[in-house]
């Protein structure tokens, strides 16, 4: 037995096991990398799908394709799986990838507990998305699961609260993994103000993880025992406040928005310098934003809950402390617009995922501004408005940054360029129905609609008419994305090691592909490899 | 070449422990929330009975506040339950009684427990109350009928500008004690 475990140990160095064992056993962080993409990328299209069930249903007002049951669970389920299942494993995934080749490691620090976290999450997605076939349905009181609505449902609540468990070790491991690999694995040289950005970004996203994640584990913790064993934790009649839970819910929640949010910062970040072919602008302060981003999440989880009342004082606190994170936010746009000021353009697909990203994640904040503010809030709070407001920032925001990343690496992880063509159609092609999807929803809110309602009342039907045009639009488009990697995988034109001739940074130094192993032996870094425009003063 | 050198265990070791204590801080949050609660009077919190020698005696009758009761019956427990009175003229400082009605209209005991609040929340801390039913179980056999009494003494120090002050009462079934007394009869 120990025979065989030290062969296995060895193995991963010298001959690498092939078919489905390769992919099981793997330790290599590229590998990991590329089956958290993979995994990411078909939780896209399962939670797309439950998306477009949502949109066929409010096609037209009235009740024709699914029961309100059905429909509540697929509001419920779209959002665990999106966030959960596609947005963090895409992040995890692109950090795997990319992390230990810009800062010049030759693996993650803790590879076998890589695996593991990758593996946990297939297992938690069955468990989590087998509720639909249970007697009792999935979950269905919205992916918040606010007692006492989400207590009142079947017993596959306990199915979903043990797949949340699993997700959050898996993020947490995650988590310490990619924390443990910058603190100690950096190349010599490579100080902590010489990181790419996309690795400064993780770094502090990977401790607002390990920071939140518990404190949800613990609230689904309540859940499952005031459900299952006869706690009082959110009942009111055994002397516990439902309130409680969204102040719990939210202390992790609101951070969440950020681990959501945080990586697809360093993404553009690498991305608009090189093709603006200047060094990033304010790299400090877009370090030092990031930071303040991440510190003001965590005094801010009340304004998910205005409406429950609260002391003005406490409303104003909200307010206000919600409003400051306008401040660094602006600085990092700011910023990205300077790097790009008077520099040599060129549009290539990533590229213009992450100009979408700027300008539509700029409109998502800046309503994000307008729900802030409490006495409009009392009027948006649960509305269409709310729903728009986060799918700006959700998707043209995280999920624009990740394709713009997917787009930009893609020829350093399989060496072929993909079709620039079909590239830039698939770019277009989703900017147009992303907003013909989602822009119709704020005049919606504005209007009163309700979130999580499968019915609506006629004044709403041609707004909604077309947001759902829009929603199948966009949804059969990213199909061509699916195409574009396949194809991109396959075969195309052969990519140079550094790809764009903009780009700097050691994973440029490496060849494409990346080979298995690399910086076996520490690259020397100086201030030639970390350029940034702070650099030069 | 090994990654998993010390300094990477320990800083890994580190960051496990955080997870944990987070974990343990979501449950902290708990005691704290009540705390909070209990200290601001947020979420209509009335605290426990006082007695009536610790309150100052002066009554102020140059003010008037009206109090409202108001009664809720939890869908699934079989009383019916509501004030004797639904509006009182009150002097802060004074002590008063009022009484609320309850009744079992089920064919067996039920033990219930009533949960106070009082709103708006600025006024929870200054509403005092030296004898409720809510502070303990209230036990009702088949088709019994009682008269459930609250002594209370509004604080003169109640904000100037407040002159209406709800005290509402939600009533719950004891599940566990009801099933206690089943089993025992």
């Amino acid at each position: 037995m120990a025979n065989a475990s030290t062969a296995h140990h060895d193995d991963h160095h010298d001959h690498h096991p092939t078919g489905l064992a390769r992919w099981l056993f793997s330790t290599n962080h590229k590998e990991l990398g590329t089956l958290y993409l993979i995994f990411s990328l078909a939780m896209f299209l399962v939670g797309g799908a439950m998306a477009l069930v949502i949109r066929a249903e409010l096609f037209a007002p009235g009740l024709q394709l699914v029961n309100p049951e059905f429909f509540n669970q697929m509001t419920t389920m779209h959002a665990l799986v999106m966030i959960f299942g596609a947005v963090m494993p895409a992040f995890v995934g692109l950090a795997n990838w990319m992390v230990p080749l810009m800062i010049g490691a030759p693996d993650m620090a803790l590879p076998r507990m890589n695996n593991w976290s990758f593996w946990i999450l297939p297992f938690a997605f069955t468990l989590l998305l087998s509720t639909l076939f249970m007697p009792s349905g999935g979950p269905s009181a919205g992916w918040t699961l606010y007692p006492p609505l989400s207590l009142q449902g079947g017993n596959s609540l306990a199915f979903v609260i043990l797949a949340i468990h699993l997700m959050g070790i898996s993020s947490i491991m995650g988590a310490i993994n990619i924390i443990a690999t910058i603190l100690n694995m950096r190349a010599p040289g490579m100080t902590l103000l010489r990181m790419p950005l996309f690795v400064w970004t993780w770094l502090i996203t990977a401790f607002l993880l390990i920071a939140v994640m518990p404190v949800l584990a613990g609230a689904v913790t309540m859940l499952l025992t005031d459900r299952f064993f006869g706690t009082s934790f959110f009942n009111a009649a055994g002397g516990g406040d439902p309130v409680l839970y969204q102040h719990i819910f939210w202390f992790f929640g609101h951070p969440e928005v950020y681990i959501l949010i945080l990586p697809a910062f360093g993404i553009v970040s690498e991305i608009i310098p090189t093709f603006a072919r200047k060094p990033l602008f304010g790299y400090t302060a877009m370090v030092y934003a990031t930071a303040s981003i991440a510190f003001l999440s965590f005094i801010v989880w009340a304004h998910h809950m205005f409406t429950v009342g609260m002391p003005l004082g406490a409303m104003l606190f909200f307010m206000y402390a919600t409003m400051v994170i306008a401040v660094p936010t602006g600085v990092k746009i700011f910023n990205w617009i300077a790097t790009m000021w008077r520099g040599s353009m060129t549009f290539e697909t990533p590229m213009l995922f992450a100009l979408g990203f700027v300008v539509m994640f700029t409109i998502g904040g800046l309503s994000g501004l307008m729900l802030a503010i409490v006495p409009t809030n009392f009027q948006y709070h649960d509305t269409y408005f709310v729903v728009a407001h986060f799918h700006y920032v959700l998707v043209s925001g995280a999920v624009y940054a990740i394709m713009a990343g997917v787009y930009y690496w893609l020829p350093k992880w399989t060496g072929h360029m993909y079709d620039e063509k079909l590239g830039k159609i698939h770019f277009w092609w989703s900017t147009i129905w992303v907003n013909v999807l989602f822009f119709p929803q704020h005049y919606l809110g504005l209007a009163g609609m309700p979130r999580r309602i499968p019915d609506y009342a006629v004044q709403f039907a041609e707004f909604n008419m077309i947001s759902s045009i829009g929603g199948f639009m966009y949804g059969f488009g990213q199909l061509l994305f699916v195409y574009i990697i396949w194809k991109c995988v396959r075969g195309g034109e052969k990519a140079t090691a550094q790809v764009w001739d903009g780009a700097r940074g050691l994973e440029w130094t490496v060849p494409s592909p990346a080979p298995l192993h690399t910086f076996d032996t520490p690259p020397l870094v100086d201030d030639k490899v970390a350029v940034h425009a702070d650099r030069l003063t | 070449m090994s990654a998993s050198t010390p300094s990477t265990l320990r800083t890994a070791g580190t960051l496990a422990l955080l997870a944990v204590a987070m974990f343990g801080f979501g449950y902290l949050l708990v005691p704290l929330y009540d705390k909070f609660c209990e200290i601001t009077g947020i979420g209509g919190r009335t605290g426990e009975g006082v007695a009536v020698e610790t309150l100052s005696g002066e009554i102020d009758t140059s003010r008037l506040v009206t109090v409202h009761f108001d009664a809720t019956v939890n869908s699934a427990l079989p009383w019916r339950f509501e004030p004797t009175q639904r509006m009182m003229d009150v002097h802060p400082g004074k002590l008063y009684e009022t009484k609320y009605v309850a009744y079992n209209l089920s064919d067996r005991p039920v033990i219930a427990q009533a949960v106070p609040s009082v709103s708006p929340g600025r006024a929870a801390l200054f509403f005092n109350k030296t004898e409720c039913f809510c502070f303990t179980e209230q036990l009702l056999g088949p088709g019994e009928s009682r008269d459930m009494p609250v002594r209370f003494i509004v604080d003169p120090n109640l904000p100037q500008g407040t002159s209406l002050v709800t005290l509402s009462y939600i009533i719950y079934k004891n599940d566990a004690a009801t099933a206690v007394l089943a089993a025992a009869n």
